[in-house]
């Protein structure tokens, strides 16, 4: 196994060349405004590591978070047609009902409601109307309207209405990028539209941003497929997340967590990632981090993606110190860190001059912290202990002692006992977990359908066969996928016996 | 007939007022919510008017939506469905309503009678039947009062709509409802037998709409404020905190329709080295304190989540969930013989007698 790891993040794109020993070669680079230039000069800064050749590489992940990025600054979003396939029921609440205003008009491309959908058994809803559908996928195209999101109801239960109109769409408007909501997954009509709508949204850039990163690759001579990394900790193939850039919101923290995992060699721990502003707390179990439950909203809409279950708190490297250290943050110097901070030769008092001050870290400076009150030093990080302590204990779910990986630039800021803690691990290539998390990822599937008339274990395994041919779409090897987690609740006041069922699998990237 | 406008800015807080008093069922307010806020964006408003105001001749709608929280994902629940059952009903009677409630205010039905209201202009009775969220029909105070079951309309989207002209009894009236609700795909809007003023005043559970708003009210100002909500809805509600702990195991099966099941919390902080269980049917019915039952329907049972204090349902409780348990106190007549006979334990399948919560302790207020 040989794969290189790129993490292209607001401020650094970093960069790992990994194989089966560890990470061979690690760079931190800028990101720069057009993105390629930035993964082109941190491939070569990897490259630069291990004498210009990284050898023959079996893969290449990219994580980003440039497509959550244009959904929350609402930039780069093309208008989208909502087609809802669901009349007479939902007329109600019309598609982007639960958006804010700003991004709704951002992205109205016009609604369009139409007769159709399904049961929850299977049994059409009304007829599809296909001549309501014709007639609206002309008015798109006349409209000059390129990208499409259709919803119909019960569609992951029975996709048939959603496949009609995209066979219409096809036919009458050929130009158009179409987004099937089915494809994205899950019950619940309003998150699973949201969701596809944020998908065609996004699909002019994803176009864009996958071949900028497929043309940095081959800038850069390396010959090896390009996956991108999603919000689960898994990676899907390039031409995959061009369809479904949506996937790739918030994985990120996903990244860290499993690159410190990775790093450290345990598989289920705390994880206390402190970067200039914020630290943010998760719990990785078996390897990944636990999903949270709620609803999650990115850019205040409303989805149900698979999100790691964080919590943010105002404290990093770059809070400032006030009140004699009895406060620490949430107000922080941020990225102009290395100029305010005292010991790189500024004004501000920050928790890193506090934590080289007493002796925690060896940054810049060291003199220029030396005459700090022995006083405001404990209480700083007395204050420090307590907002980690507290924090982690919220995010602990189970009595026993866990370790604690702490990563991030301010991971030295970390106490080194904690309560609940068997011990705080410090791995070396913290500062790039993101890019190693994103390297290691595999390959994943998932499924969640509601079964009814069959038994139970008649249910489970086709949810199995249906998770394992998504991974294998998504450019899984077949031989290497396993199950990760199966999930399944019986339903209230439906007859039959109907079964919701939850199937993840995982398997290893195909190397060509 | 005195009444007050109900603000939009009161929405919020009877959607998370009416989700708590749920139970763990009743499902989410959400959608319901949108729709008011939609109608109240484009000038429509609702009243509500206190019950000792009606007349005794008055005649009041009583409107719910049954069926399978699910199918309400994909079906959207829509106010003009809503309404069509209510005027089936006047159809039927030959007869307009003076005023509409609900059948429970536990749960997205709070809404129900509001979306009637905001389409037909009809003022919202500060009442409903339940107090809170139970599984079925013959739970409701008006069954307890042995009032006539009949008739009932339920309206489909598709405009199908059925009256359920006669039946022999309440569990009847559940009983042949349910399965007409089963052959529309799960869901429908229902009028249930109407209700004269006087049978509203007499047999109704007072009073909680206002209820709702104010203990979701005291959860919103408790976030804040940054203040503990789950200790705003004791105090508001006059409840009593029965357990903390993180949730370890759940375990649910449907039968006959419902979702049954059990959870166990395992203790923190005061409550370590205890274990609580939660048996459920749709809502909580019994919680056991080590293995002792320490509280049982018709005491209100509700886990929230120990930080945001947001309301748990029985089918998004997950193992590792920090909660708290507590109990809210019951109206007076789910507390007396007949009313136990309706959603007392044994109702629930709980060869168990009910001693309420309130009463053992003694500390709390009624």
């Amino acid at each position: 196994m040989r794969r290189i790891g790129i993490d292209v993040g607001g401020t650094n794109t970093d960069a790992v060349l990994i194989d089966a020993s560890g990470v061979v070669a690690a760079a931190k680079t800028p990101t720069t405004e057009d993105v390629t230039t930035g993964i082109r000069n941190a491939l070569a800064a990897v490259l630069a590591r291990v004498g210009g050749d990284a050898g023959p590489v079996d893969a290449v992940m990219v994580g980003t978070t440039h497509f959550t990025n244009a959904v929350v600054q609402r930039r780069d979003l093309e208008p989208v047609a909502a087609i809802r396939i669901g009349l007479p029921s939902g007329r109600s609440l019309p598609p982007r009902v639960d958006w804010p205003e700003d991004l709704a008009a951002e992205v109205d491309g016009g609604v369009f409601m139409i007769r159709g959908g399904h049961e929850y058994d299977g049994r059409e809803l009304v007829p599809f109307d296909e001549a309501g559908t014709r007639e609206a996928a002309q008015r798109i195209r006349d409209a000059g309207v390129r990208s499409v999101a259709v919803a119909a109801v019960f569609s992951p239960l029975t996709p048939e209405c959603e496949q009609r109109a995209a066979d219409i769409l096809r036919e009458v408007h050929p130009d158009a990028a179409v987004t099937l909501s089915h494809d994205l997954g899950r019950i619940g009509l309003l998150e699973r539209e949201n969701a596809a709508i944020l998908n065609a949204a996004l699909a002019a850039l994803a176009r864009r941003t996958t071949s900028a990163f497929a043309e940095a690759l081959e800038g850069s001579g390396i010959r090896a497929p390009l996956y991108l990394t999603q919000n689960d900790g898994t990676v899907m193939r390039a031409d995959y997340a061009e369809a479904f850039p949506v996937y790739s919101f918030s994985s990120g923290p996903t990244n860290s967590m499993r690159g410190a995992a990775y790093l450290s060699g345990l598989s289920d721990a705390m994880v206390v990632d402190v970067g200039g502003t914020t630290t943010d707390i998760g719990h990785l179990k078996g390897g990944f981090p636990r999903e949270a439950n709620r609803a999650v909203e990115v850019g205040g809409v409303r989805t149900l993606f698979r999100m790691p279950d964080l919590l943010s708190l105002g404290l990093g490297g770059g809070s400032i110190v006030a009140d004699e250290g009895r406060t620490v943050g949430p107000r922080s110097v941020g990225y102009r860190l290395t100029q305010e901070a005292r010991v790189f030769g500024g004004a501000t008092l920050t928790a890193t001059d506090v934590g080289v001050a007493a002796g925690l870290a060896a940054l810049g400076d060291g003199t220029r912290v030396a005459d700090l009150d022995a006083g405001l030093l404990d209480r700083g990080l007395a204050r420090m202990r307590a907002v980690v302590e507290e924090g982690v204990d919220r995010m602990k779910v189970d009595a026993a002692p866990l370790p604690l990986l702490a990563v991030g630039g301010g991971a030295f800021l970390v106490p080194a006992q904690l309560p609940g803690i068997s011990e705080v691990v410090h791995v070396p290539h913290a500062d790039v977990a993101n890019a190693v998390g994103a390297a290691i990822a595999q390959v994943s599937g998932e499924v969640d359908q509601v079964f009814t008339g069959m038994t139970r274990e008649r249910a489970l395994t086709e949810a199995t066969d249906i998770a394992r041919a998504r991974a294998a779409a998504a450019g899984a090897d077949a031989a290497t996928v396993e199950v990760v987690e199966t999930d399944d609740f019986p339903l209230a006041y439906l007859p039959g016996d109907a079964l919701r069922v939850r199937v993840r699998v995982v398997g290893d990237a195909t190397a060509s | 007939m005195a009444r007050r406008p109900i603000l939009e800015t009161e929405l919020e807080s009877l959607a998370t007022g009416a989700w708590i008093l749920g139970a763990g069922g009743g499902g989410d307010p959400y959608h319901a919510l949108l729709n008011l806020r939609r109608l109240y964006r484009v000038g429509r408003s609702v009243s509500l008017m206190d019950p000792e105001d009606l007349d005794d001749d008055a005649l009041v709608a009583v409107v719910s939506t049954m069926g399978a929280p699910l199918v309400g994902e994909e079906r959207l629940t829509d106010p003009e469905v809503a309404a069509l059952a209510v005027r089936q009903m006047e159809e039927h009677l030959g007869r307009r309503f003076d005023a509409v409630m609900s059948l429970e205010i536990g749960g997205s039905n709070a809404f129900q009678p509001l979306m009637v209201a905001a389409v037909t202009g009809l003022p919202v009775v500060d009442a409903d039947t339940m107090g809170r969220a139970y599984p079925e029909a013959q739970h409701s105070s008006f069954a307890i009062g042995d009032l006539r079951p009949w008739p009932l309309t339920l309206a489909d989207v598709r405009e199908n709509a059925v009256v359920v002209a006669r039946v022999a009894s309440w569990k009847w009236m559940e009983r042949i409802s349910r399965k007409v609700c089963a052959e529309v795909g799960s869901i429908a809007a229902t009028c249930k037998a109407p209700r004269t003023g006087r049978e509203v005043k007499e047999w109704g559970i007072l009073h909680t709409v206002t209820q709702a708003i104010g203990l979701g009210r005291a959860v919103l100002d408790a976030r804040a404020r940054k203040a503990d909500p789950v200790a705003a809805v004791l105090e508001h509600a006059g409840g009593l905190l029965l357990f903390r702990g993180k949730v370890v195991d759940v375990a649910r099966r449907a039968t006959e329709g419902f979702l049954r099941g059990t959870a166990r919390v395992e203790g923190l902080d005061a409550d370590r080295g205890h274990a609580f269980r939660l048996d459920f049917q749709n809502e909580f019915t019994v919680g056991w304190f080590d293995e002792e039952a320490r509280v049982t329907v018709p005491d209100i049972i509700c886990v929230m989540d120990a930080t945001t204090g947001e309301a748990i349902g029985t089918e998004a409780l997950r193992y590792g969930q920090r909660v708290r348990v507590v109990a809210l106190p019951a109206p007076a007549l789910q507390q007396t013989p007949k009313g136990l006979e309706h959603v007392g334990p044994r109702a629930f399948g709980h060869d168990l007698d009910f001693r309420s919560v309130f009463d053992s302790t003694g500390g709390a207020e009624r």
